[in-house]
């Protein structure tokens, strides 16, 4: 069964219409880019951006994958991308200093202990069905992109994309114990902005 | 011991090893540790209860914007197309 089907997928794949393209698969890359990085003038970029790289690399299409996936496989990459050049920016900025900052004070510097005005407090919402609360989750994804770049780049890939985390640490160049240390710190942050703007 | 305890009463070490918990598997010597720290510290039960609702969370943002209509503009299409077909002709 799997055999066959994977036949038929590399007939269909082996063909390539870039005529049909933005017909095709413009919504389905301009909603895969805009549920990643969030700015629709950006988004509108990268599609373009990829259909025309695509274009420039169509004799390299070997037909192993879907048009599909391979032009979603291009996009991914300029995402990535943007995810590395923000986080170059955003090192060079205060914001990076800044959460870094905050999060050192999270705990006592001596026991490791939870400074008291930074003690975690019950949202209120824990048992409710959370997608239920519109607020909630708009204050969320505003403090998720108060992140710097490269936490955000991090915690999108793992927590929302579900990647493994081997290939994130080689896609965005970071060391395994830099991906830890940045996962608890966008956790650390991301929780302390709801606390800050939801209680 | 007097090192493992102090690790144990940690909340900086607890939330990490929380977080770790939630992406991979904890040594036995880290399971002992955050149990034993959660156990005494209510505000580090708070902290797990909550990351643990914020990665569900962002988890639904993001297949909700997966899931959503693709609205990109008709214009925008149609620019694209003529670009396309233009490339195509060089």
């Amino acid at each position: 069964m799997q055999s066959e089907k994977d036949k038929s997928d590399v007939q269909i794949a082996n063909s390539i219409d870039p005529h049909n393209w933005v017909s095709k698969y413009a919504d389905y890359l301009y909603t895969y880019a805009i549920s990643r990085i969030d700015d629709e003038e950006l988004a509108r970029d990268l599609v373009q951006e990829t259909f025309l790289a695509a274009l420039e690399r169509m004799d390299k299409f070997e037909g192993r994958s879907s048009e599909n996936t391979w032009l979603t496989a291009i996009l991914k990459n300029k995402i990535v991308d943007v995810y590395r050049k923000k986080s170059s920016l955003s090192a060079r900025v205060t914001d990076l200093l800044q959460a870094e900052q905050e999060q050192q004070d999270f705990f006592e510097p001596g026991d490791g202990h939870w400074k008291v005005t930074h003690r975690p407090r019950l949202f209120g919402i824990e048992d409710q069905h959370p997608m239920v609360n519109k607020e909630f989750m708009q204050i969320l994804q505003k403090c998720l992109h108060r992140l710097p770049g490269l936490w955000l780049a991090v915690f999108t890939m793992k927590h929302m994309e579900d990647q493994p985390t081997e290939a994130i640490c080689s896609e965005l160049k970071v060391t395994p114990s830099n991906f830890w240390v940045i996962i608890h710190r966008a956790k650390l942050n991301l929780r302390a902005c709801l606390q800050k703007n939801w209680i | 011991m007097n090192k493992l305890k102090k690790i144990s009463y940690n909340c900086k070490q607890a939330t990490f090893l929380i977080e770790k918990k939630q992406i991979t598997k904890l040594t036995f010597r880290e399971k002992i540790e955050l149990r034993i720290h959660l156990a005494g510290c209510s505000f580090c039960r708070i902290f797990e209860r909550q990351s643990i609702l914020i990665n569900h969370l962002a988890h639904q943002l993001f297949s909700t914007a997966q899931n959503a209509e693709g609205k990109l503009d008709e214009n925008v299409k149609k620019e694209l197309q003529n670009r396309i077909e233009k490339e195509l002709k060089k």
